[in-house]
């Protein structure tokens, strides 16, 4: 089959980088770096749904949150709408600020425990240059109360009062008082029950459909991205391992990481449930401080090469929208 | 589910947060001495106000002839060495420590609450700036400041609060500081600024009402600080000037007559006393009212 032919990507990521310093003594000497991503490429189309999944601590947020310039990248292209705005400075910034949007794990943390449920859509509606006056405010509360399944009678209370589900409602719903573009849906059921995880994930879709919202839905768990993503990137530590359309990642993950990661998750058929077998990962995720040389997956790769521990592999297309970044998979 | 118990318990802990009912039972629940000392600080802040009604006299009023009179039915703790009253003096007295104590923390409390939040919201240069001279200030003895900084503004109710006042601002500037670096962290602050508020506006809406609570504990515990320091400035003779019936300009002009006449040092020196301790014990229970994780930090 032919790579698909797709229109202009709505956000291109090139090479980001994102290093944290680490610092001590009294004049904050910089010592090292926490290399939390580490050039990392990928592009997103408008009204798909890119998953982003990884083990804690692989950099997913640390990506998220530069892609949308909640953090300014080391280095890198951030390309949103034909323009770079890696390296733009707030002001500059203000077009675009409000058509990226973040969604947080932590949904009573994301909200001042000091606001209503009012006080904090309506900061989000005011902020809108176009609605002026106090009804039109009032109406679009409402408005997006509704949208996100809220009783609009609960605008007066506080997130104290609400529930986890219902916390996590309101903080789509201030992101969609923006009238966002792209969304970075940073885990964004993970701190949920299971039953309402369901509800939200199901409400994301709905809200992609209806308003045609585009997603970076970042997650850890495999079983949920896949649920949601038309496309799913593997991060491992700070790089992107595989890049692969949901549909076929079953059938065709390369990357052993992937295939590992896979191997994790159980099905609901009980003749490949009983065939299925784990690949227990050995070793620990090294630091993102001290990488390993070459390829960051070999010292927990049965099929590690000398290649791999001295050179790193580069995301390659194997065909039909899948790149894999491996040594040992033949193109 | 266990998430579900984490939030309940959230829940109670926010709500026990807001009552205002269940804040006043935390407070009186610390004891007989709370209680006591909130009596206290009530009846000093009435005599503060009532004052004048509360004696015939004037606190300036002198009479050379019933001087240093003991007790008696018109003067019920005598007269001083210029035949003033000395239970007058001592009432009045209560107003100018409350005054001075309240008006100095208070802009005290303004002015490092300002400072802390701008050195904290804007980090980089002008906070690291801030922070070194406010550690440079810390590093100066309070009374030593203010012995220096008195003559300056003023040897009046307002000139000493000033600079009383002066002297509590680096305190403030910390606490507030350390309380903004931790809150800029939360989420919601992020997300006020996806949303595209300004710096400005989320120092106010979100980092300021959120920092109130400390301030309000650094507050209660200043007052009776203030009014030490302005005790012993009156008492070494460069605080409020003497007419003025401060409780250190009294225990000071009383300690000539030590001997003889104990009361006119006792009087002052026992209200003071009284003052200081019952403000403390209200500061301590307010702030573990406020906020419990404080306790041991003030
Ligand atoms: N502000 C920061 N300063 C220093 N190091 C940071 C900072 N933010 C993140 N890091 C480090 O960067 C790495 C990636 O963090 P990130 O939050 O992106 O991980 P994550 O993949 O989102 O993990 P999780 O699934 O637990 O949320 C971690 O090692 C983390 O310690
Ligand atoms: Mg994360």
């Amino acid at each position: 089959m032919a790579e698909t032919v797709r229109e202009n990507p709505l956000l291109k990521v090139e090479q980001l980088k994102m290093y944290f310093p680490l610092t001590k003594g009294l004049l904050s000497k910089t010592y090292s770096w926490v290399k939390a991503v580490d050039g990392i490429s990928f592009e997103i189309y408008p009204n798909e749904t890119f998953g982003l999944v990884g083990e804690s601590g692989c950099g997913k947020s640390t990506t998220g949150k530069c892609a949308i310039r909640v953090l300014q990248p080391t280095e890198g292209r951030v390309v949103y709408k034909g323009r770079d705005i890696a390296g733009l400075s707030k002001s500059m910034l203000k077009p675009y600020r409000r058509e990226l949007q973040l969604i947080f794990q932590d949904p009573y943390g994301s909200l001042n425990p000091r606001q209503s449920v009012f006080s904090i859509l309506k900061e989000a509606v005011v902020l809108d240059r176009e609605r002026h006056t106090a009804v039109e405010a009032n109406e679009r509360v409402d408005e997006l109360l509704t949208l996100v399944g809220l009783d609009p009678d609960m605008k007066s209370r506080y997130p104290h009062e609400m529930s986890g589900g219902q916390r996590q409602r309101l903080g789509i719903a201030r992101a969609l008082a923006c009238n966002p573009k792209l969304v970075v849906c940073d885990e964004p059921v993970s701190a949920l029950d299971v039953s309402i995880q369901a509800q939200i994930v199901n409400l994301f879709r709905e809200l992609q459909a209806k308003l045609g919202l585009t997603y970076l839905f970042i997650a850890h768990d495999l079983a949920v991205v896949r649920h949601m993503a038309d496309r799913i990137a593997i991060m491992y530590l700070g790089k992107i391992v595989e890049v692969i359309d949901s549909d076929h990642i079953f059938r065709e993950a390369l990357h052993p990481y992937t295939v590992a990661l896979l191997s994790a998750l159980p099905t609901t058929d009980y003749y490949q449930e009983r065939k299925r077998s784990r690949i227990i990962l050995e070793g620990e995720v090294p630091s993102p401080v001290n990488k390993p040389a070459g390829c960051a997956f070999h010292p927990r790769c049965k099929y590690a090469t000398e290649t791999c521990r001295q050179v790193s592999p580069g995301l390659r297309n194997v065909g039909r929208n899948h790149c894999v970044a491996c040594h040992n998979v033949a193109v | 589910m266990v998430h579900d118990a984490a939030v309940a318990k959230h829940n109670r802990l926010s709500k026990r947060h807001s009552g205002l009912r269940e804040k006043c039972h935390t407070f009186f629940k610390r004891g007989i001495l709370t209680k006591i000392s909130s009596a206290l600080v009530i009846i000093f802040i009435l005599i503060a106000i009532f004052c004048p009604y509360l004696t015939p006299y004037t606190p300036y009023e002198q009479s050379l002839r019933n001087k240093l009179k003991p007790w008696s039915k018109e003067h019920w703790l005598g007269t001083d060495n210029l035949g003033r009253d000395v239970l007058t003096r001592v009432l009045y007295g209560a107003r100018i420590s409350i005054v001075t104590g309240v008006l100095s923390s208070l802009w005290a409390a303004v002015v490092g609450a300002a400072l802390g939040l701008t050195a904290g919201y804007s980090r980089g240069f002008l906070g690291s700036f801030l922070m070194r001279l406010t550690d440079a200030h810390l590093s100066i003895p309070p009374l030593i400041l203010v012995m220096v900084l008195a003559p300056i503004f003023g040897r009046t109710i307002l000139g000493i609060s000033i600079v009383i006042g002066i002297s509590a601002i680096p305190s403030y500037v910390r606490m507030v500081y350390g309380q903004v670096l931790s809150l800029r962290e939360n989420d919601y602050v992020t997300a006020a600024s996806v949303i595209g508020q300004s710096n400005f506006k989320i120092l106010l809406k979100h980092l300021l009402p959120n920092c109130i609570p400390v301030v309000i504990v650094m507050f209660t515990s200043n007052v009776s600080t203030a009014i030490t320091i302005e005790a012993n400035l009156a008492y070494i003779g460069i605080g409020i000037r003497p007419p003025t019936p401060a409780w250190g300009v009294m225990i000071s002009e009383g300690y000539n007559y030590l001997v003889s006449y104990p009361h006119l040092a006792i009087a002052p020196g026992i209200m003071l006393m009284l003052l200081i301790i019952s403000l403390n014990v209200v500061g301590d229970g307010i702030r573990d009212v406020i906020d419990p994780r404080l306790r041991g930090k003030l």
